[in-house]
């Protein structure tokens, strides 16, 4: 399914190859006591808005693998293009390689067309594909960009649903913040409102959502350039350990000690004259 | 399917349990007791209450920590209670830590085919006024320790409370006794270390400090994110 240029219609029908190796594996897995390894999940709470000079994205930092936070800084909104930013939430390896592989392809695509991408055909290239998966890629997605037609702010489902509309959140805190946009939200805001809004219900989320936390990312879109900060806000929860915890040098004993010499022999010398001026 | 949702677990068809989160731990010194506790009640990916602590005082040497499924942990303090109150009114005295451990054991069994779920853990002073602590599984088994994590984050406890208190696996390190004020820094250390990896832990520790002289109560905030 590599769209190494877009000429190249993909293989017709569903490819289920996978799911019922899958099947297969699970039953063998737990008739013999032994668990399949759980995907890295970003429980998550991701947000965006639209305003009247852009999009602004926002997403919280923590990956959750069960109940054990398995990544206190993750980053959640990843690159498509020099417009256009996606935050993801599901499970993590998927949002990184779909968002990955869309970027790859939309850059081939404006190399080959001179063109920059537009917001709905990245939105179009990942419905197709998580469409043709049917679910089994477990990656709720929010596009957000600025092209020649305006300011864009897509929601794509692990499903292929798409919806087009000012605001939205998602993830596992996206109804603890939507209740903050659905309170606060204006059309055509500005920046610093926009920015403030999607900030407070990410904290929403990160608040009332156990499987979001820690830090705050915010990304926004304008037609002049693309301000990623991150993090936009830190956690206010810093080490207020009260003992310091260090082990001096022989603590954990040695129980044998081999030491190999490495025989080098100098085959080549080169000097290079560094410039220190 | 259900894996890839991140609505958090799904319910399939009715569970008489729930499991609604929390850690407790409890350390035994020369003379006092900890028993601590958070005190966030979860289910599933939300928060019930940021202020539900976990610990119950029994008598005035004995605190119980029970985590689990919050109904049974309810239920199980009431009928604890009672026992006691029938003890005190036949015996004339109040029941002993040991006692306490060992009719609870019973009670838990008693109950071996619909168990209880909860993970308690008793900690107080004996008959010669030296710490005691009792863990026990959901059906009763039980085993006097020197100290004890239980509920969701006691995987990332227990072995840091094994290398610092019981000096595991280090060398050349001096056993030296643990004082109280060491003991209840310790402990919150290690909370605040849990908080930070364990999604069902955080909001407050409250930490019962049972001396000779009474039963103290510390309040400390965590994250509660």
């Amino acid at each position: 399914m590599a769209l190494s240029n877009v000429l190249e219609t993909p293989a017709s029908g569903f490819n289920f190859d996978n799911v019922s190796r899958n099947v297969a594996l699970e039953g063998l897995l737990q008739g013999g006591h032994t668990n399949a390894p759980k995907p890295m999940k970003t429980g998550t709470t991701i947000a965006g808005v639209v305003c009247k000079d852009g999009v602004v994205l926002g997403a919280d930092t923590r990956a959750t693998s069960g109940e054990v936070v398995a990544d206190k800084m993750c980053a959640k909104i990843h690159y498509i293009s020099p417009n256009m930013y996606c935050c993801g939430a599901g499970t993590a390896a998927d949002t990184e390689k779909t968002t990955d592989l869309l970027s790859s392809n939309l850059t081939i695509f404006s190399m080959n067309s001179g063109r920059n991408p537009r917001v709905v055909m990245a939105v179009n290239i990942l419905q197709d594909m998580l469409f043709r998966y049917r679910g089994q890629i477990g990656a709720s997605l929010i596009l957000g960009g600025v092209d020649c037609t305006g300011n864009h702010l897509y929601k794509v489902g692990p499903y292929g649903s798409i919806d087009n509309v000012p605001y939205l959140a998602m993830g596992s805190g996206d109804l603890a913040a939507l209740g903050i946009l659905e309170d606060r939200f204006k059309p055509n805001m500005e920046m610093e409102e926009a920015k403030e809004l999607v900030r407070d219900a990410i904290h929403s989320g990160i608040m009332s959502d156990l499987g979001s936390g820690n830090n705050i990312d915010i990304c926004v879109i304008t037609k002049q350039g693309v301000d990623y900060i991150r993090p936009y806000q830190e956690s206010e929860y810093k080490d207020k350990r009260q003992r310091r915890y260090k082990y001096h040098q022989g603590t954990t004993s040695i129980l044998t000690e081999k030491i190999v010499p490495l025989e080098l022999v100098v085959v080549q010398e080169t000097v290079q004259q560094m410039d220190t001026a | 399917m259900k894996e890839y949702h991140y609505t958090g677990p799904v319910e399939h068809r009715f569970s008489p349990y729930s499991f609604n989160g929390g850690t407790v731990l409890a350390v035994a010194g020369e003379d006092f007791a900890i028993v601590a506790s958070d005190t966030r009640l979860s289910e599933g990916y939300s928060i019930h209450s940021r202020d539900s602590p976990k610990c119950y005082k029994l008598t005035n040497t004995t605190v119980i920590g029970c985590s689990g499924f919050h109904g049974d942990c309810l239920t199980l303090t009431k009928i604890i209670d009672a026992r006691l109150k029938m003890y005190k009114h036949s015996n004339n005295k109040s029941m002993t830590s040991g006692a306490i451990a060992a009719m609870l054991s019973t009670i838990l069994y008693g109950r071996r085919f619909f168990p209880y779920y909860v993970y308690n853990i008793i900690g107080g002073l004996d008959e010669d006024g030296k710490g005691a602590v009792y863990s026990f599984d959901p059906v009763g088994s039980y085993q006097r320790d020197t100290y004890k994590a239980g509920g969701s984050a006691s995987a990332m406890l227990q072995p840091l409370l094994d290398n610092q208190i019981g000096f595991k696996n280090m060398e050349g390190v001096q056993h030296l006794p643990l004082s109280q004020e060491k003991a209840v820094q310790l402990v919150k250390d290690v909370f605040i270390s849990a908080a930070e990896r364990d999604v069902y832990t955080g909001d407050a520790l409250r930490i019962c400090i049972v001396t000779k002289d009474g039963i103290k109560e510390e309040t400390v905030p965590l994250r509660k994110d």
